[in-house]
């Protein structure tokens, strides 16, 4: 166990090192778009002046390595800072700069919430649809269920997300109008009428995600089931079933469990064109608005939520890994 | 139903009451009741109760079409009708003008309406440091004086006979007076309805005053929702699943499905918005007349109608004033696409042929590069070689608009011809697009502005859309339609306001359940 401690402690001192990487690199890279908040924002109507009282307003004309170590500086603190957009506000009103203003924190927390959500409710179907269906695909393989549930899989993750999502939402809310096509869930609304406007969109990632899932699950069981271990549980006289349940799977845990990590981190990082196509409130639509007026503090706090959620669902993979391998477990 | 030509439609400039009549069900007598749902695009996540930073449909559906009121306000009709001010007078030279207020009204956090409350509110878009759009309406007022509760006296600079137009605008809302930073937190009005949730970009529910000075004229609805739905797809979707019932800014490629649904109606007018290709006519070679009119002449504005816009638009004849203001001149008749003439011009400039570039990307309107390849296609045949110059979105009003010779660009248009005039076609003012400067128009600005005679405006606003046709510097191909759509369960007054989409901004106030 000790063992396993000193690996978490290492890998979370890493984490954070490269959660700084990532913040200078998403800092440098917002300054290297062109245009900045002040053009954005004004658009057409950007006057010199008018640009460059937002620029003194937010500081923008400070050498961005000041600015950085500014953002630096309160982010360690935890404190996120304001988002532009709100500043702006502040200063349009020619009144307070700084309190009463709605925070990052609290602009990015109640999106993150529902993207958890989301991303919960479609990890609870994908997951156990994928391992079962790459297990019996394992059982049955090259058979005609094997193929049958390739192709299907591997097609759906094959198209681009929003078409699955409008097959989706022609077949169960156009046509058949069994699921409501906007998922504009709030604050407020019951546990089960939150699900039902969820279940579009989950669907829709299930679709996205099986296929990868499914696949690793059953490469991982056939190469295992060459091995002599298997051959001997076979001799033994064992269902195939249980050769793969019992014998094969406890050892393809390892990757199967890192591939599942992989796709939850997708589920919570990239799944923006599933959110503006089902109007679904998440984080990802809140990003994107944010990098195109290049609104910097809502950005990194996006960036770092997002690569946290990398390294933390890496690390919980390797973890469960270690724990599922007994060599491992008792290293000699 | 008999079948109308979209197009044959517009042409009369009844498009909008004819639309509205043949879409609805018989006009029933509006009653009360229901939760309206509508799907808006043109919402952020920066959006706030602060109608100085308001600009795009869904904060000013929200506010100024029903959360909060004007001094006045533009009718279905075009006509200027009073909201908070029950009447106003000019003094002669157009410089003092007089508003009675309504008696009565109270915010909704139950504080009553008076002279106070206008002051302030006007004050707020001349504050130190303030951004506000409407800072050159309320700058030129020299003094507010309160000459009673109900009463305030305005002073102004120069004589302006649309002073009351502008009270309109959709940036000066009445806040209460002392109480400003709280009611831009929370939004407190004085409208016909009242804020029960506001999640900026996302979602807004709104509840009707119990009782309100437009009880029997307006307000049908028990309870609005308001969500925020800016991809196209998903808006139309909701509409047809029944998830809303009404939604802005239609899909012109999914229009003809819409129309196809018998539970939609699609419901649109043409009205100020027009998209433009201003040239810098203190730039050679745009500077001589005649290489202006060839290239007014080297462009099909039909075609761009039929093709840029799908025929939700009309042609228009370089005139940046549209047909829902007061004085546009519809007898102006569009240059006509003619090679012959755009070569006869290019020999008056002393040319056989003329290579120019012109910068274009969709930022400056949907569609620009696209409408930038037929000019330059339509154009050739006339002797004018146009080289379409694609320019990044990012940045463009910085560094192409103004910036380059030629590019393009959109207006939505201002209620007022001296608003947009002044705007964009005075001598000197920075989003001067043209750098236009015709001595002739700029004295009959200045003479229109102060002008209380109606028709001597209409005479004076008419030669200066004569002028900008023939001599400015913007060609302006087409008026682009604000095309919405609502479900047939809705039903409305038959006139439909062509100020701004979705019926002025005031479905809200307006429209009913039938």
């Amino acid at each position: 166990m000790a063992s396993i401690l000193r690996i978490i402690a290492q890998r979370l001192a890493l984490g954070l090192l490269t959660l700084f990487v990532v913040s200078i690199v998403i800092f440098t890279a917002v300054n290297l778009l062109p245009g900045d908040f002040a053009q954005a924002i004004l658009g057409q109507g950007a006057t010199p002046e008018a640009i460059e009282a937002i620029r003194n307003d937010l500081g923008l004309n400070d050498p961005p390595l000041t600015r950085y170590m500014q953002w630096l500086g309160g982010a360690i603190q935890g404190d996120l800072g304001n988002s532009f957009a709100q500043a702006n506000f502040a200063s349009f009103a020619g009144t307070d700069t700084g309190s009463g203003l709605a925070s990052v924190a609290s602009q990015v927390a109640p999106r993150f919430e529902n993207t958890m959500f989301l991303a919960g409710v479609t990890a609870m179907i994908a997951v156990p649809i994928a391992v079962t269906l790459g297990v019996l695909a394992a059982l049955y393989r090259n058979s005609i269920f094997d193929r049958a549930a390739n192709v299907m899989t591997l097609s759906s993750i094959s198209s681009p997300e929003f078409f699955m999502a409008y097959v989706l939402i022609l077949f169960l809310a156009v046509l058949n109008p069994i699921l409501p096509s906007l998922s504009n869930i709030y604050e407020g609304m019951d546990f089960s009428e939150r699900l039902t406007k969820t279940l579009l969109p989950a669907l829709t990632l299930t679709l996205v995600v099986t296929a990868h899932m499914m696949r690793m699950t059953r490469a991982a069981i056939i190469n295992l089931l060459a091995s002599p271990y298997i051959e001997m549980a076979r001799l033994k006289g064992i269902s195939p079933m249980r050769v793969i349940v019992k014998h094969a799977l406890p050892n393809a845990l390892a990757p199967i469990i890192n591939v599942i990590a992989l796709n939850l981190a997708y589920l919570i990082t990239g799944v923006v064109v599933v959110e503006v196509v089902f109007v679904y409130p998440g984080i990802g639509q809140l990003f994107v608005d944010s990098v195109k007026i290049r609104d910097i503090p809502v950005v990194q706090a996006c960036c770092l939520i997002f690569a946290a959620a990398y390294i933390l669902l890496n690390l919980m993979a390797d973890i469960l890994s270690i724990i599922s391998n007994p060599r491992l477990r008792h290293p000699k | 139903m008999t079948r109308i030509s979209r197009r044959g439609l517009l042409k009369t400039g009844a498009a909008a009451g004819v639309l509205a009549a043949t879409g609805m069900p018989a006009m029933a007598m509006p009653k009360r009741g229901g939760t309206l749902r509508l799907g808006i695009a043109g919402a952020n996540s920066s959006d706030s109760w602060d109608s100085r930073t308001h600009s795009d449909t869904y904060m000013i559906m929200a506010a100024h079409g029903a959360v909060f009121d004007t001094l006045t306000q533009v009718a279905a009709d075009g006509q200027l009708i009073g909201e908070l001010a029950e009447s106003w007078e000019a003094s002669a030279d157009a410089k003092t003008w007089t508003f009675n207020l309504r008696k009565g009204v109270t915010f909704h956090n139950g504080k009553a309406f008076g002279a106070d409350d206008v002051i302030e509110s006007l004050q707020m878009h001349v504050a130190e440091g303030a951004k506000s759009a409407a800072k050159p309406i309320v700058e030129p007022i020299t003094e507010m004086k309160k000459m009673g509760d109900h009463q305030v006296q305005m002073t102004l600079k120069a004589g302006n006979a649309d002073f009351p137009f502008l009270m309109s605008d959709y940036h000066l809302c009445m806040y209460p007076a002392g109480q400003v930073e709280e009611a831009i937190a929370k939004g407190i009005g004085t409208g016909l309805y009242k804020v029960e949730s506001f999640d900026p970009g996302v979602r807004t529910t709104l509840k009707r005053v119990d009782s309100h000075y437009k009880d029997g004229k307006e307000g049908w609805f028990d309870a609005v929702e308001m969500v925020a739905i800016n991809d196209g797809a998903a808006r139309m979707n909701a509409l047809m699943t029944g998830q809303i019932d009404a939604l802005n800014r239609v899909d012109y490629k999914t229009e003809p499905l819409m129309r196809a649904n018998p539970m939609v109606n699609i419901f649109e007018v043409t009205g100020n918005q027009h998209y433009t290709f201003p040239m810098l006519t203190n730039v050679s070679p745009l500077d001589n007349v005649n290489i202006r009119k060839a290239l007014k002449h080297g462009v099909n504005r039909q075609e761009m109608v039929d093709k840029i816009l799908q025929g939700h638009g009309a042609v228009s004849a370089d005139n940046p004033i549209g047909p829902a203001n007061q004085y546009f001149h519809k007898d102006l008749a569009p240059l006509a696409y003619d090679p012959d003439k755009a070569k006869y011009y290019l020999k008056q400039a002393g040319m056989d042929s003329l290579t120019i570039d012109l910068s274009a990307s969709d930022a400056g309107f949907p569609g620009a590069v696209d409408a930038a390849q037929l000019y330059q296609a339509s154009a050739k045949s006339g002797g004018v070689n146009i080289n379409v110059i694609q320019e990044p979105n990012d940045g463009y009003w910085s560094n192409v608009w103004l910036k380059k010779p030629w590019c393009a660009c959109y207006w939505s248009g201002r209620a007022t011809e001296d608003w947009m005039f002044s705007t964009a076609y005075e001598m000197g003012v920075p989003w001067n697009d043209s750098h236009w400067d015709n001595a002739r128009f700029q004295e009959l600005l200045v003479v229109a502005r102060a002008e209380l005679d109606a028709d001597k405006r209409r005479g004076m606003y008419h030669e200066m859309q004569e002028l900008i046709s023939t001599e400015g510097g913007t060609v302006i191909p087409m008026y682009a339609n604000s095309v919405d759509a609502n479900s047939t369960k809705l039903a409305n007054s038959g006139t439909i306001g062509n100020v701004f989409q979705m019926d002025n901004g005031r479905i809200i106030e307006r429209w009913w359940f039938a």
